[in-house]
């Protein structure tokens, strides 16, 4: 198989997201051996920070890196965005198309699907090569919220777009010295800017984003307030893992909507998952029960959590969840 | 106003998904407006009765969705549009295309739809007809105003960057919409709630937290016996081969991997505290 593969390298606060490369990595795979992978980066200064993107993505397997900067770019604007990619898909005509599922990417990728009149396969979770040589690559994503899966592939004849879901795909690995790609400069190929960005409120969040997270320590209405959260965030800390919730905590006001995980809230994959307080609706579950490994504590043994949980503990969450903090505390002091 | 909605018809949240046959049975199964999509709903209805103008909701679908419609016109939609998917591939591709063609000449000046469908949660087909009609879009709405666009338009020229309002252009060359009036949105997003102001005509995406949809009324149910609905088939919109070929296509579904029967631990909490830091490390390898 040999194809030419974009990716869409998204950044945060001027750096490249993991996401980004994981995207990379599924281009290269898609690619093939001897295909090509170009990488478009977009922004608007400040512009070593971009070089510096650029620079990874060309070490991590991009063959070219198309960097388009211009300060109309600084800040997320759909249609610019969408003008951008589709300028490097006229310049390199590619057969796939490949962005991160983050909230960017969610609203690019129907835009260059619908202006290449390509398809879109959102929110892959897996990418298995079959047929003769790997020719024909096979997605899996999510349906229900995750109570089901299809297997979806790209018909031949137009470009195909597919958005991976954070943290489940591999990110693409450094490539031998000396063979790193090339970045070269795209202008902006300046479209109508009809969205007007006034005002961004930061969420007051952790400091680990949640889709991304490799470990995800949530809360439910069982930590009965917003201080509850306290011992959930010193967890959190020493794990270096993000803060997340139940709808049931968001709706009782103990935390921000922007930490909702489940069906109506975010997607979660992490490495491990710790629900405390959380009962394990199967909205809740949607958002979660594809986790690595599932730790649940909770007072009621009869709580569904307990389903889906690797490691179950009955008991008081404000008595556990400190003894944990301190048993990692010590663990991860620990050399080695 | 002429407000236009989209809406799906998607199994209830609650409903197991049983595979029978490498299908989703979907026999003695609820079925709801897709949750997002009255949200959608919810807020053109609202917007209806500040600024006036009509609320027209639009399905893509088999028949049945026709009890989805009329529960949006019992909720004060004033008239709705089925889209038969007879002959339609099961691809966001064609979808998107043949709604945009049903969409266009009812020149709309805002199309709301929801952030996505929670059965195939893909988010894709509401931005695909955005892209196809030349809108402009803003995804994941927890808040919308309608006003008078001048003051945008001054904003948008002392600022410098991009065009002014201006009537748009579909990608056929039609073009609607006078450009005086402007949404502003906040939307959800992960780097923070962002404001953005966009010109209409243009399409939103509504997020959970935009509103508490209302439940029909029974003298609304009354009424939604006798709102107009309309059964277009694919054949009168005039698309060609290429725009009904599907793109992607489905060769299996799965049922989620089962998960192991986890272990409960035991002992005092500080034991079980030790034992599942020890576990964490020792099998499931995560330190
Ligand atoms: C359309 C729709 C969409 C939804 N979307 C979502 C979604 O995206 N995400 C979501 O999470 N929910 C969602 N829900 C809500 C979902 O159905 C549940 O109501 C919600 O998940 C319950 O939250 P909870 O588990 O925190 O609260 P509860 O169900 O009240 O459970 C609290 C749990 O805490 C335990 N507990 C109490 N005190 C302690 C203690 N001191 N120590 C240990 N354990 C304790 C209790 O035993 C109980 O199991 C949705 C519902 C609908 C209808």
């Amino acid at each position: 198989m040999k194809r030419t593969a974009l990716v869409y390298a998204e950044c945060a606060d001027g750096k490249l997201r993991r996401v980004a490369l994981e995207a990379l990595g599924a281009a290269r795979l898609l690619a093939g051996d001897g295909g090509s992978v170009h990488a478009v980066l977009v922004g608007g200064g400040p512009e070593a920070a971009l070089q510096e993107a650029a620079a990874e993505l060309a070490a991590r397997g991009a063959g070219v890196v198309h960097v388009v900067d211009d300060p109309a770019l600084a800040g997320f604007a759909p249609e610019a965005y969408a003008a951008v990619i589709g300028a490097a898909v006229a310049a390199v005509r590619p057969s796939v198309i490949v962005l991160g599922h983050t909230a960017a990417g969610r609203e690019l990728a129907p835009r260059v699907a619908a202006s290449v009149g390509g398809g879109h396969v959102a929110d892959v979770t897996a990418i298995d090569l079959q047929g003769d040589g790997g020719a024909d690559a096979v997605f899996t994503r999510p349906l229900y919220a995750g109570k089901a899966f299809e297997q979806r592939r790209f018909l031949p004849g137009a470009p195909g777009v597919l958005t991976v879901r954070p943290n489940n795909l591999p990110v693409a690995e450094p490539v031998a010295p000396g063979s790193e790609g090339v970045i070269a400069a795209l202008p902006y190929p300046a479209p109508p800017l009809w969205t007007t960005v006034r005002s961004v409120v930061r969420k007051t969040g952790g400091t680990v984003d949640l889709a991304e997270a490799d470990i995800i320590v949530a809360g439910g209405r069982g930590v009965r307030s917003a201080e509850g959260f306290a011992p959930l965030a010193a967890l959190a800390a020493v794990l270096g893992g993000a803060v997340g919730a139940s709808r049931g905590a968001c709706d009782a006001g103990y935390c921000d909507y922007a930490l909702q995980i489940g069906q109506t809230g975010k997607t979660v994959t992490p490495k491990l998952y710790i629900a405390c307080g959380i009962s394990g609706a199967i909205q809740h579950l949607a958002g979660m029960s594809q986790s690595r490994v599932i730790v649940a504590i909770n007072k009621d043994p009869d709580a569904p959590i307990f389903g889906v949980a690797d490691y179950g503990i009955v008991g008081d969450l404000f008595e556990i969840v400190p003894l944990l903090t301190e048993q990692f505390r010590t663990l991860l002091s620990k050399p080695g | 106003m002429k407000l236009v909605v989209l809406i799906k018809q998607t199994f209830d949240t609650e409903e197991k998904i049983e595979l029978v046959n490498g299908a989703v049975a979907d026999d003695s199964v609820k079925f709801i407006i897709n949750p997002y999509d009255e949200y959608a709903l919810e807020e053109a209805l609202r917007l209806r009765e500040a600024h006036g103008g009509s609320v027209t909701v639009v399905s893509c679908g088999s028949d049945r969705a026709v009890e989805a419609l009329r529960t949006a016109l019992a909720m004060g939609a004033d008239e709705a549009v089925l889209l038969e998917q007879d002959g339609l591939p099961d691809d966001g591709h064609a979808v998107a295309a043949a709604l945009a063609v049903a969409l266009q000449p009812m020149l709309p000046d805002l199309i709301l739809a929801g952030l996505f469908a929670v059965d195939r949660g893909a988010g894709s087909i509401a931005l695909q007809i955005a892209e196809r009609l030349g809108l402009p879009h803003a995804a994941a709405a927890l808040k919308l105003e309608v006003r008078d666009g001048d003051s945008a338009g001054a904003a948008r020229a002392a600022g410098g960057n991009g065009a002014d309002a201006k009537p748009v252009k579909a990608h056929n060359g039609a073009s609607w919409g006078s450009g005086d009036k402007v949404a502003v949105v906040v939307r959800d997003t992960e780097w923070g709630d962002e404001t953005v102001e966009i010109p209409l005509p243009a399409l939103i995406t509504a997020q959970q937290g935009l509103n508490e949809p209302r439940y029909p009324s029974l003298p609304g149910i009354m009424k939604a016996k006798r709102k107009p609905l309309r059964q277009v088939s694919i054949h009168d919109l005039g698309l060609d081969a290429g725009d009904l070929a599907p793109r992607t296509e489905r060769l299996a579904l799965l049922a989620p991997p089962l998960r192991a029967a986890g272990r409960k631990l035991s002992g005092a909490p500080a034991e079980q505290a030790a034992l599942l830091a020890e576990l964490l490390q020792r099998e499931a390898k995560l330190f």
